[in-house]
């Protein structure tokens, strides 16, 4: 029997690589993201901060489409609910973004219709105590920072603080975001209107 | 007297005598009892606490002993399970002073001791004693001096309810006509096995709590409140789940019926044909291709179920007065002012079946948390902006009242009609209005 061969490759429409390793990545992401780590070096640190600030602006300036282009294709934007991520394979989330659902509501966001964002939410994010780690054998970069992010809209205006977990992944064209988990605060409690990008 | 020109189920020569005939009108109800804080503080007595609330699913109290903060209406209670694992629920306030004597949403407790004085109670609620007896007199009664209860707790199938009446009807008699759609949306876990775990979207509007009830059964509302989730859906060329709501869903197969009580159900099923059609339409969430190839080549033969108890049930099932099933959430109403509500969605996951399909049914239930329901509450906040206008005083629910060909009733008294027919408000407007008369069922 011949079986069409589906070309999952693009992972904007598709989500074929969506498996258990990419679950267990996260279990592994998380291990670093929570254990101690050397001061990095100047340079290193200061890239890791500029990133950050870059990708920070993009958000805040509503820039969502570019900011999408940060992101690789086997990417996950995640805003956890239970603090620190709990187990996402018998969780909810917040956000649970593969690529396509990042580019669902990249798309959702910017249809115009999205009553809960109109009008849109004015955002500008403070980004601190940023730490840096390598892993060059993996190719990956992880960053770790605080955030507070004030949201302005429809006459209210709302801070949001927590800490942001980075995984980057080296590409052809400079770093692309492999993980952002934004966990929140008071992830697990009551919000309004979360459709704010963290 | 008012009477509804709807077919009714309730004996038209019943006479309501109260107070509040003049705000529930046949097609419509006043704008105060979404604004005026004397109205809400009397629904936190009556509607919640003279009727069978939704308290907590049993999942969440899995051994003896266990616990779970909540609320009833406005009262703070501990769901319990006693040693022998019966259900109570107590008010979670001292009988000395009144603080609180249960901190923790969730955990595993014999008893609690009020953290103020020191009073300890069984977590049954009986007062197990006070710190340094000799200071009270010989008429301290300890066996009076107990955690107030919850007087009725019962539970359905794992859903756990209470009311402080003593005259409500038995909880499967309150639940009634909503029962057999309870059941189906239960046994869609295989043995029933329904779990709530903690994590839940739990969200905040700017609005009375009865504007979420209002939405919970509305077939009205979905291709505009929802127009960005609709087009959004159509990113990648054929719309799916819930398209069908688009043009002129009068005319589809879908249908909301009244089921007594203040209860109704959306019926979405109608637009699925077959094992497997759920899915098929279901849009398409993290991880679907690698799991759909998974399930196809493990379970041949179940697949279909499989793929299909991975999404949405497909009803939008609403019981009176906070208890709304949608989806595979649990969602409940949690009035915390008369302008200002919590609306938890609570996640399920499913015993008997396998754990990659629990891990699919996590990323289906985030799926309308992010891109469905703030556009509804971001519309509730603006009806509750709309209500300032204190010279416009009434809000409509007349759609579907006195049209010809749309309204059956059943041998049962279910009435049936179009799916966008607002009878689930006149609905449960009835059962709102029995309650705050206080008139027995």
């Amino acid at each position: 029997m011949s079986q069409k061969v589906q070309d999952y490759s693009d992972t904007s429409s598709w989500s074929y690589h969506v498996d258990e390793s990419f679950y267990a990545d996260l279990d592994n992401f998380r291990d670093v993201l929570n254990s101690d780590w050397p001061v990095a070096a100047a340079e290193i640190a200061r890239r890791g901060e500029g990133f950050l600030a870059q990708e920070a602006r993009l958000i805040d300036e509503g820039r969502f489409n570019d900011w999408l282009e940060l992101f690789s294709a086997d990417c996950l934007y995640w805003v956890p609910i239970t603090p620190g991520g709990g187990n996402p394979r018998l969780e909810v989330s917040h956000a649970f973004d593969d690529c396509r659902r990042l580019t669902d509501r990249v798309y959702w966001l910017r249809t115009g219709l999205a009553f809960s964002q109109i009008p849109q939410s004015r955002t500008r994010r403070v980004i601190s105590n940023v730490e840096v780690l390598d892993e060059p054998s993996k190719g990956l970069r992880f960053i770790r920072s605080n955030f507070i992010v004030n949201e302005f809209r429809a006459g209210v205006h709302k801070t949001y603080s927590g800490w942001y977990g980075h995984v980057l992944t080296a590409g052809d064209e400079g770093w692309r975001i492999r993980l952002k988990q934004a966990n929140l605060l008071d992830s697990e409690h009551i919000h309004e209107n979360l459709t704010l990008v963290f | 007297m008012v009477v509804s020109p709807e077919i009714s189920r309730y004996n038209a020569e019943a006479t309501r005598e109260g107070a509040w005939e003049a705000y529930v009108q046949a097609d419509r109800v006043h704008r105060t009892l979404y604004t005026d804080e004397q109205v809400f503080n009397e629904e936190m007595v009556k509607v919640f606490g003279h009727t069978w609330v939704y308290l907590a699913h049993e999942s969440q109290l899995p051994e003896p002993n266990s616990f779970l903060s909540t609320k009833l209406g406005l009262r703070p209670i501990v769901v319990t399970r006693d040693r022998h694992g019966d259900l109570h629920a107590v008010f979670n306030r001292c009988a000395h002073r009144a603080a609180t004597v249960c901190r923790e949403e969730v955990g595993v407790a014999k008893s609690f001791q009020c953290p103020y004085h020191g009073w300890t109670f069984k977590n049954t609620g009986e007062l197990v004693g006070a710190p340094w007896p000799q200071g009270y007199g010989a008429d301290f009664d300890k066996s009076k001096l107990g955690l107030g209860k919850v007087t009725r707790v019962q539970s359905y199938r794992g859903f756990i309810f209470g009311t402080l009446s003593e005259s409500a009807p038995s909880l499967p008699d309150y639940l009634g006509e909503a029962k057999p759609w309870l059941d189906y949306w239960i046994d869609r876990a295989p043995n029933g096995e329904v779990i709530v775990r903690s994590a839940a979207h739990r969200m905040g509007y700017r609005g009375n709590w009865k504007l979420a009830f209002d939405n919970g059964g509305d077939g009205y509302h979905p291709s505009f409140s929802h127009r960005s989730l609709l087009e959004m859906a159509s990113r990648m060329g054929d719309s799916k789940d819930m398209s069908y709501f688009g043009k002129t869903p009068d005319d589809g197969p879908m249908k909301v019926y009244s089921l007594g009580n203040g209860h109704s159900v959306i019926d979405q099923r109608p637009n699925f044909e077959g094992p497997g059609s759920i899915w098929a339409n279901q849009r398409p969430q993290p991880g679907r291709e690698k799991f759909e190839e998974l399930i196809r080549s493990k379970y041949p033969e179940d697949a279909d179920r499989l793929l299909d108890v991975s999404a949405g049930a497909q009803i939008n099932l609403s019981i009176f007065p906070n208890l709304l099933l949608i989806g595979n959430q649990i969602q409940v109403i949690e009035p915390l002012g008369v302008e200002r509500t919590q609306l938890t969605w609570n996640a399920t996951s499913i015993g008997g079946v396998p754990e990659e399909v629990n891990t699919m049914r996590m990323r289906t239930q985030e799926d309308f948390p992010a891109f469905g329901e703030p556009d509804d509450q971001a519309n509730f906040e603006e009806v509750q902006r709309g209500l300032a206008v204190s010279e416009e005083e009434w809000i409509l629910m007349n759609r579907g009242l006195n049209v010809d060909g749309w309204q059956t009733m059943d041998e049962n008294g279910v009435i049936v009609t179009a799916v966008t027919d607002e009878i689930h408000m006149r609905g449960y407007y009835e059962e709102w209005l029995r309650l705050m008369n206080g008139e027995a069922k």
